[in-house]
């Protein structure tokens, strides 16, 4: 046994005192029989969730989160057996394992032979040989833009992020991850490689970037900045900034440039401490489902492609989605930056020197 | 309900109990929680001084409180401006019967959302905005003017939602104000100009200098509007707490940084406390 250092004691105690006060307010209605999901927002769409509801009558109580770190936090906060279901980066899942969260998927129950091949991430998802997320739903950070102000053409180049060209016309996605991969593409380097050698000339990719741009901005904030004509071209956007505005902005598109882009995608993964680990896996089941991936793939908070090849999209959808373009797309996507924590640090770091810059 | 007979303290203590309890409860217990995190290495957990050096060691980190800093002076300033004026308009010329109606319309801001509020902005400030389509439609500007996503739309949110707190308390200072004080300065001879500067303006000092406070506060602790209208085109320090938490969850760094905010707050409070008591003379 190992003695614990007495200021982790103490805020561990302060922590869980605050933590359970937090919880008597918000755990709120919640029952054993309800099915307790930490998502993201694309999970909290009635037509995705009601006809899982009425199909199991169940009740599926969800927390929203933003950022791995903060979605940890809240487990870290809550008592074992709270949580269900949790929606996670992909490249983040080893750190859930890491903690003692999550439990093996059952992999014969689950359709992993109908994914796309290049998004089952068995490197994340899978630790000692035990698979503990599935892959519900995956993008691009990519160049997102509105076709009938820019020249299409250009977009097939990461150099026009940083031309002359489209000065103050470009917004860059308030994430350092993908866009320190984009940076990584710009520069000739491959995402899964980097390094801390590699921190200066993607500082210096970064800078050209933001000298270019009229603004940083989060995911409503650069969203609303491409479709209102602020900008006219978005660093990191990609179908999931343009496809859920199709009907309405049909000038809005993406591009994956002769570099590549970044390929994001999230999973699901199942707590080990749940007391409904039936209903947990019967949700999984029903999210990675043909009519489940459809209704997630074009949820009302961003559409994003379905993991699943079956999904059940209509014609239309697919057009929007490119979802026949995926083959050519996937093979030239590089995976998402998955720095270890010494790295991610520094990165982050850089990107705030990024966001200061004048 | 009579007292006599019983200690004629425990009356007064159990008024504030639930008040000391709300206290010790919601803001002194997670104060020491925060300030223990902030003395953990975020990696490993043991004692550590590494997150407020650096904050002191990396100068886009304190560049951050910079920005801050030099914000919210702007917004107390401005808001200060254009808040007293406007108070004692209301005060002074508008009809007693009126002052009611015309107080809920100048507080109308605060019945919307904090967040609609300011997004409203954006669209107002953008490029293809109210104020850049009308000034490229009277031919003012031939290209539209970069407002939105900049430090002016910060600064012109913030300055929208505070004038109104503080013509709140300035008008409230001006209407405690008896008008002997007017009289009297008139029979010895001072005209309005100097009636107002010798002794309006330093009778209603409490008023400003609370409502100024009050500014200070909610200003430098604010994330949403220098998130919505700001355009990431340089952090304030709330924004660099955000950023510490979502992918990464440092919170022993975040807890720092926000103790270091709170040091701020505290001396600004010391400063004005002279003027900031609730007793009148």
């Amino acid at each position: 046994m190992t003695a614990r250092n007495p200021l982790s004691t103490l805020k561990s105690r302060l922590a869980a005192a605050c933590a359970a006060a937090a919880l008597l307010l918000a755990a709120g209605g919640a029952e054993a029989a309800d099915l307790n999901a930490l998502i993201w927002c694309d999970h909290s769409d009635p037509t995705l969730l009601e006809p899982f509801e009425k199909a199991n009558d169940v009740k599926v109580n969800v927390k929203e989160f933003e950022g791995t770190g903060a979605g940890l936090a809240i487990v870290d906060q809550s008592q074992p057996g709270d949580w269900d279901v949790m929606v996670i980066d992909s490249i983040d899942v080893p750190r859930g394992v890491e903690k003692g969260l999550f439990e093996p998927l059952p992999e014969d129950k689950l359709p992993f032979a109908d994914l796309f091949p290049e998004v089952k991430m068995d490197k994340s998802t899978v630790v000692d040989g035990k698979r503990y997320g599935i892959t519900e739903k995956f993008g691009y950070n990519t160049i997102g833009f509105n076709k009938t102000k820019v020249d299409p053409a250009d977009m097939q180049s990461l150099a026009s992020l940083t031309s002359e060209k489209y000065k103050g016309k470009v917004a860059i996605y308030d994430y350092y991850l993908p866009v320190i991969g984009m940076a990584a593409l710009a520069i000739g380097k491959k995402t899964a490689d980097l390094t801390e050698a590699d921190l200066p000339a993607l500082k210096a990719e970064l800078l050209k970037m933001k000298a270019n741009a009229k603004l940083v901005g989060e995911v409503t904030a650069s969203q609303t900045a491409l479709a209102t004509g602020e900008v006219d071209v978005l660093v990191g956007g990609g179908e999931w900034v343009t496809a859920g505005l199709a009907e309405e902005n049909p000038a809005l598109d993406f591009s994956i440039p002769k570099e590549g882009a970044v390929l994001w995608s999230q999973s699901l993964a199942m707590f080990k401490d749940s007391k409904n680990k039936d209903m947990a896996l019967k949700f999984i089941q029903y999210i990675m489902s043909p009519e489940g991936q459809a209704r997630l793939a074009t949820s009302s908070c961003y559409w994003g492609m379905p993991a699943n090849t079956k999904a059940a999209l209509t014609d239309e959808q697919k057009k929007i989605l490119r979802f026949d373009e995926q083959p050519g797309f996937l093979a030239r996507a590089q995976a998402y930056p998955a720095p270890n924590a010494d790295l991610d640090k520094k990165m982050q770091d850089m990107w705030t020197e990024m966001l200061q810059a004048q | 309900m009579s007292v006599s007979g019983s200690n004629p303290r425990a009356l007064p203590w159990a008024l504030v109990t639930p008040a000391l309890a709300w206290t010790l409860l919601f803001f002194v217990l997670p104060f020491i929680a925060m300030g223990f995190s902030s003395l953990t290495a975020h990696e490993g957990g043991g004692f550590t001084l590494a997150n407020y050096s650096q904050f002191f060691a990396d100068p886009s980190y304190w560049r951050a409180m910079v920005n801050s800093l030099e914000i919210t002076a702007i917004v107390t300033v401005i808001s200060i401006l254009l808040a007293y004026p406007f108070a004692w308009i209301l005060a002074e010329m508008v009809p007693e019967r009126w002052q009611r109606l015309a107080l809920m319309l100048a507080v109308l801001p605060f019945w919307t959302s904090y967040v609609v509020r300011s997004y409203s902005w954006l669209l107002v400030l953008a490029q293809n905005g109210v104020i850049n389509r009308a000034l490229t439609g009277i031919g003012l500007i031939a290209e539209p003017l970069q407002l939105a996503n900049t430090r002016f739309a910060t600064v012109t949110g913030f300055v929208h939602f505070f004038v109104m707190l503080l013509t709140l308390t300035i008008f409230a200072n001006l209407k405690q104000l008896s008008p002997s004080y007017r009289k009297a300065a008139a029979d010895l001879g001072a005209g309005p100009a100097r009636t107002f500067l010798h002794v309006v303006l330093p009778l209603t000092l409490p008023g400003i200098m609370v409502g100024a406070f009050l500014t200070f506060v909610l200003c430098i602790g604010d994330y949403i509007t220098p998130q919505i209208l700001g355009g990431n085109n340089e952090l304030v320090m709330p924004q660099l707490v955000m950023m510490q938490i979502g992918r990464r969850g440092d919170f022993p760094l975040a807890s720092a940084l926000s103790i270091i905010l709170m040091a701020v707050v505290t001396i600004a409070y010391l400063a004005c406390a002279r003027w900031l008591k609730i007793e009148r003379a």
